[in-house]
């Protein structure tokens, strides 16, 4: 059973938050939603989770004891210990005990060492992979993941992307959301959203595919409205194409996008 | 013209040695970035620079000079948190912040409104925080993960402002832990354990690093092969990559597995360059 989402609308009052969103959540993958603050990430991934009810189109998705979800910058109760924690986890989830599983993610974040911290005293980047683990802790079918790894730094943000791929290895259809395009990359299918509608989807390859024209790489721009900067240098989208072509990164891709839908010269 | 100015710069907290002998220089013009996991002593070494805290040994020059509230007056600092009020409106943080500095406050960034600062997207928000942090047209910039956050558009034209800043002559710090970012700057210093353990360009801080790529139709087999044998894998698509492992290492624990792949060695990525430096 694949789960996802058909022709999704979600509005709040006169506030259209997503339209016409289509996005499948099949089971042994990684599937990422990218986007800007407000773009619509956290919506989509609370549709997933059971939280928000759509205003029109299909939702599937697992029962709901067989969801894992991580609410952005959440880490567990901040008042309970790491154990303590895992421990109303598996109580929830009426497993028989945290058991050997936990003990194995607890190992492999590098947490068991403060099994007997509070919540609160953990670093952030300690506290997100405890949101993790307790959402993986059950083995759900699907699990969601709001933005596990804003703010952390590149040593925790690698650990928890070992725990993504650990469960999505183990079977579960992984939803991640991310502001950042080089965390896209690790995913095998990227959707990109700019105010509530999908930008570009598909898989990293073929969203860097999708580029129409060409993007160069220049000493000054001939068009500043068409131009970015990358580093000292800049990046051009010339929509005819242009035999200097180099070869986008998702993120060229999605700013060439993202100047196409504002400036309506869309394909 | 040097900008900032850092010798041998160090810092113990008791027994801790957060900053060791730590070299900067960022001249006029220049955009540097400084990278590092947490408790690799970026924050300590920004808030040195910016004259918040002594050092035990070595010292700062900031234009030249000690850092101070002249020196203050010339730099413009956006930390992580923005440093606004979410109450007041774009105006009205302008007009304090301008305040403050004893200069005319600039216009609020098209858009930002008139009501509280907390209710804008976060991209105003940090549009907001930059237009603060410019009004006293300041030599220096410090800013602290400035386009965490936001939209890829709505972050190149952030650093469009960033590079303008640099082209008119103020000198740029940046600390991000994003690649996205880091490769805006015009040079990355790597920090680890306090020290600096890389300089450079992208390749110049990669180095020597190398990561093990694993390109098999059964992408979840060889990673679960590889972590059950020990080595920490990572996924990259449908790719599995191994930071710094072994390759003789992945073929055994693969071979044993009987998980068919195609195993090859690449350059390290800059943020797998990152893990390995912070020792894991």
């Amino acid at each position: 059973m694949s789960w996802g989402v058909a022709g999704l609308r979600v509005s709040f009052g006169p506030t259209e938050a997503l339209d016409g969103i289509n996005l499948e959540v099949p089971p042994g993958r990684v599937t990422a939603v990218v986007g800007g603050d407000g773009a619509g990430k956290t919506t989509l991934l609370r549709v997933m989770a059971g939280l928000v009810a759509p205003r029109a189109g299909t939702v599937r998705r697992p029962r709901q004891e067989q969801i894992g979800y991580l609410p952005t910058r959440s880490g567990g109760f901040r008042d309970l210990t790491v154990a303590e924690n895992l421990e109303f986890v598996a109580a929830a989830a009426r497993l028989p005990g945290t058991g050997r599983r936990a003990d194995d993610l607890l190992e492999r974040t590098g947490l068991a060492p403060f099994r007997k911290r509070l919540a609160r005293d953990l670093s952030g980047g300690m506290r997100q992979k405890l949101g993790v683990v307790m959402a993986m802790l059950p083995s759900p079918a699907m699990l969601v993941l709001d933005e596990p790894t804003t703010g952390v730094d590149p040593v925790s943000r690698a650990d928890l992307w070992r725990l993504i791929a650990l469960a999505a290895a183990q079977g579960a259809a992984v939803l991640v959301s991310s502001a950042y395009l080089d965390e896209a990359e690790r995913a095998a299918w990227v959707m990109v959203l700019r105010e509530g509608r999908s930008l570009v989807a598909g898989t990293p390859a073929e969203v860097t595919a999708s580029l129409p024209g060409a993007v160069v790489d220049v000493d000054a721009p001939t068009d500043p409205a068409r131009a970015w900067r990358r580093g000292p240098r800049w990046r051009e989208w010339r929509p005819n194409g242009d035999p200097t072509a180099i070869a986008p990164t998702l993120e060229d891709v999605v700013i060439v996008a993202s100047l196409a839908a504002e400036t309506g010269r869309a394909r | 013209m040097k900008a900032i100015e850092a010798r041998a710069l160090t810092r113990r907290f008791g027994a801790f040695t957060a900053v060791a002998d730590v070299d900067l220089v960022v001249e006029t013009g220049e955009i540097v970035g400084v990278l590092g996991a947490n408790g690799a002593g970026k924050t300590t070494l920004m808030r040195m620079i910016l004259g918040l805290l002594h050092p035990s040994a070595g010292r700062v020059r900031l234009f030249g000079l000690p850092p101070s509230r002249e020196t203050r007056r010339r730099i413009g600092y956006v930390p992580q948190g923005l440093g606004l009020y979410r109450d007041l409106s774009a105006a009205e943080n302008l007009s304090f912040s301008a305040a403050a500095f004893g200069v005319a406050a600039a216009l609020p960034p098209p858009g930002t409104g008139t009501g509280a600062l907390g209710h804008l997207p976060l991209g105003q928000q940090r549009a907001v925080a930059f237009a603060a942090a410019l009004q006293h047209h300041p030599d220096l910039l410090v800013l602290d993960e400035p386009t965490s956050g936001v939209a890829p558009l709505a972050r190149a034209r952030l650093w469009d402002r960033i590079r303008e800043q640099a082209g008119a002559g103020a000198a740029v710090l940046v600390t991000t832990h994003y690649m996205d970012e880091a490769r805006q700057a015009d040079r990355l210093v790597l920090m680890a354990a306090g020290r600096v353990v890389g300089r450079g360009q992208e390749a110049d801080i990669v180095g020597a690093a190398r990561a093990v790529v694993v390109r098999t139709p059964d992408w979840s087999g060889a990673f679960a092969a590889c972590e059950a044998a020990g080595l920490a894998a990572t996924l990259a698509g449908t790719e599995v990559r191994l930071p710094g492992a072994d390759l003789e290492a992945v073929r055994r624990a693969l071979g044993a597995s009987g998980v068919p792949a195609e195993l090859s060695s690449a350059p390290a990525t800059l943020e797998e360059a990152m893990v390995l430096a912070a020792g894991r």
